[in-house]
């Protein structure tokens, strides 16, 4: 203790807070406004799917039906070959998800902790790369495609895919390596981590939240892609789910098949939400298992 | 067991920023050096050229007959515990121990046997199935010790491993490394800003400052006898007081008294500065009765600390015509103190004289 005497503390007395309004009225409607307006498109999609014909083609709308029918959904399998085009998509999405990863995760790695000369210049270029709307590629890829003659290969959607998500997948993966704690790789290293080693063991296991992200930003890039899919495909059994529904056409050239093109929809979006529900909660695991802070 | 030898050891970054000048060290077998200075001295940049985590710009560390400076930090037989410890978050106690036993491919019952060991020595037996996310600081802290320990190195490494945990904690923590240190026989380097930690674990103390070093001696050596005035300054609590004198004669003039100089500047007449620095710890500083003989200083007291055991206080002392001195003294907590001018008696054999351009050691 001190001896010269305290100063007499000063109080001031403290503002009441404010009244509260009930702000979860709000809230609550504000969000039910933009979930109907984002999904508003695929719900609709989903009743014209069980619609029968003759109520698709009703004039005013019907909102609700009352009759349902899975006519449509049948169609897709039967008559034809969806099953064919859910594989293509999903093997080509998953292939260039896997590839993308693969060797952006190295990469980014690389670019986050170990002095390469010129570092600054490669992101600088990764980072105009992604800038580059990547139809204007188009044309250069046919050329390439019939050069190799990669037409109707699932290469030909394959490495583009890989390539235009690469840029993204570096970038993030990078800025999370940055935020890593150097102790851990340096605590690695003692122990006697080659960098591969480490990067597998200890990094990886870590950055699992931004390798699902940027795993399933990819995926659903791959998955919905038309442009390519339409132009290198061009046989019936490797089609995608994108251009496969585009093509679906009705009895007669003047029909058009809502109730198929609808169902298509529908199939062709559930395996999507599906991915993103499960990975969800690995998103979440993984933020919440195992504090950093050493 | 090795020696572990730092040769001229160098990091330069830019002319202008050289956090590691030229330092060279050795450590033997059951040598505790600790590296002690403040924050920003070098120290943790010269344990990481030690550890391999940074390359030296120039200078060879050697371990044993070992050069090991081009070696990656895994393959140098060192293990180091981290301020933050630095445990894998998603493996468990036992995983987070027997990492790097495993790598090298050591049978697993050595494994086992070893981490059963070290468990027992440092108490994580009910802990080893746990994350380093459901463990107190405490228990981190031990899981980073026990994951050094396991490998039994060559050299251990510790950089300011007390930082991060309670006062009280930190003190149990000390007495258990001590301990644990005492009775394994590797060369350990410690870093550190609190010299406590430095005086009670070492056997060496080298005491940096803007990356060279200061004094490199055993505490006792550091605290009694400190080679410049940094040290005298930063090694002490309360620091020692530390007064810039005129020099008149063969004496020091501290107010109206003069202290003589020390034996080997009072010699040569020439050799006697014009300022000197005068460096005497507050707990050597006496409070006599104001007329006695033995009185050295008298100053006015402005400030008085209870320090529980003592009792720590500053007086202000008159110099030269409009100058006031402060000096601290810490006297028994139930000393009387009648009046605020108090008289002291400065103990010849406890000065320490400093020069005041270089500020090295003088007599």
């Amino acid at each position: 203790m001190t001896s010269p005497p305290p100063s007499p503390a000063l109080r001031s007395p403290l503002p009441s807070p404010p009244p509260r309004r009930s702000p979860a009225i709000a809230f609550t409607l504000a969000i039910a406004l933009l979930v109907i307006f984002c999904l508003a498109p695929v719900l609709w999609q989903l009743i014209t799917s069980i619609k029968v014909n003759a109520d698709i083609e009703t004039i005013p709308n019907i909102y609700w039906p009352s009759r349902q029918t899975l006519s449509h959904y049948a169609e897709l399998f039967v008559r034809r070959p969806f099953f064919n085009y859910l594989f293509n998509s999903g093997f080509v999405a998953i292939a260039s998800t896997a590839l993308c990863l693969a060797i952006g995760t190295p990469a980014a790695y690389s670019l986050a902790r170990q002095p390469i000369p010129g570092r600054s210049l490669i992101l600088g270029l990764i980072l105009i790369v992604t800038l580059f709307p990547y139809i204007l590629l188009f044309l250069g890829l046919l050329e390439l495609a019939r050069a190799f003659g990669l037409g109707n290969n699932y290469l030909a959607l394959i490495v583009p895919y890989t390539a235009i998500n690469l840029p993204l997948t570096i970038l993030v993966m990078r800025s999370f390596f940055q935020q890593l704690p150097r102790d851990l790789e340096d605590a690695a290293q003692m122990d006697g981590y080659s960098t591969g080693q480490m990067l597998l063991n200890i990094l990886l296991p870590l950055t699992l939240p931004a390798l699902v992200t940027t795993g399933i930003l990819t995926f659903i890039f791959s998955w919905n892609e038309f442009l390519f899919a339409l132009t290198f495909m061009t046989e019936e059994s490797l089609k995608t789910i994108p251009v496969a529904t585009a093509q679906l056409s009705g009895a007669s050239q003047f029909e058009t098949p809502y109730g198929p093109l609808a169902a298509a929809t529908v199939v062709g979006t559930i395996p999507l939400v599906m991915l993103v529900l499960f990975f969800q909660r690995k998103i979440v695991q993984g933020l919440t298992a195992g504090a950093v802070k050493g | 067991m090795a020696i572990l030898k730092v040769d001229n050891l160098n990091k330069t970054y830019s002319p202008k920023s050289i956090p590691v000048k030229n330092v060279s060290l050795t450590v033997k077998d059951q040598e505790f050096l600790t590296l002690l200075g403040p924050s920003g001295c070098g120290k943790s940049t010269m344990l990481r050229m030690i550890a391999g985590l940074e390359m030296p710009t120039r200078g060879r560390i050697w371990v044993g007959d070992r050069d090991v400076t081009p070696l990656r930090p895994g393959d140098r037989n060192m293990a180091m515990v981290f301020q933050s410890y630095a445990l894998y978050p998603h493996m468990n106690v036992r995983a987070n121990i027997s990492a790097s036993l495993r790598l090298r491919k050591l049978p697993e019952s050595d494994v086992n046997q070893r981490l059963r060991d070290v468990s027992a020595k440092l108490g994580l037996d009910s802990l080893l199935d746990r994350k380093p996310s459901q463990l107190s600081g405490g228990q981190r802290q031990r899981v980073a010790l026990a994951r050094a320990l396991v490998r039994r190195p060559e050299v251990f490494l510790l950089d300011e491993p007390l930082s991060n945990l309670d006062a009280l904690l930190r003190e149990q923590v000390r007495a258990e490394l001590k301990q644990i240190f005492e009775r394994q026989s590797a060369p350990v380097v410690y870093v550190t800003h609190d010299q406590t930690e430095a005086m009670t674990l070492s056997t060496q103390v080298a005491v940096l400052y803007d990356g060279a070093v200061q004094q490199l001696a055993a505490p006792s050596e550091i605290y009694h006898r400190p080679a410049n005035r940094f040290v005298a300054g930063f090694v002490g609590s309360p620091q020692m007081n530390l007064l810039t004198l005129m020099c008149e004669g063969n004496c020091a003039c501290l107010g109206a008294y003069k202290i003589p100089l020390p034996e080997p500047i009072a010699r040569s007449p020439q050799a006697i500065p014009q300022t000197i620095v005068l460096g005497i710890r507050p707990e050597d500083v006496a409070v006599v009765e104001p007329a006695s003989d033995r009185a050295i200083a008298e100053g006015h007291c402005f400030l008085i600390e209870n320090l529980g055991t003592a009792k720590l206080l500053s007086l202000s002392i008159p110099h030269g015509d409009r100058d006031r001195l402060t000096l601290r003294a810490l006297v028994p907590h139930d000393l009387p103190l009648p009046s605020d001018q108090i008289s002291l008696h400065l103990p010849s054999d406890r000065l320490h004289w400093f020069d005041s351009q270089t500020g090295d050691r003088l007599g």
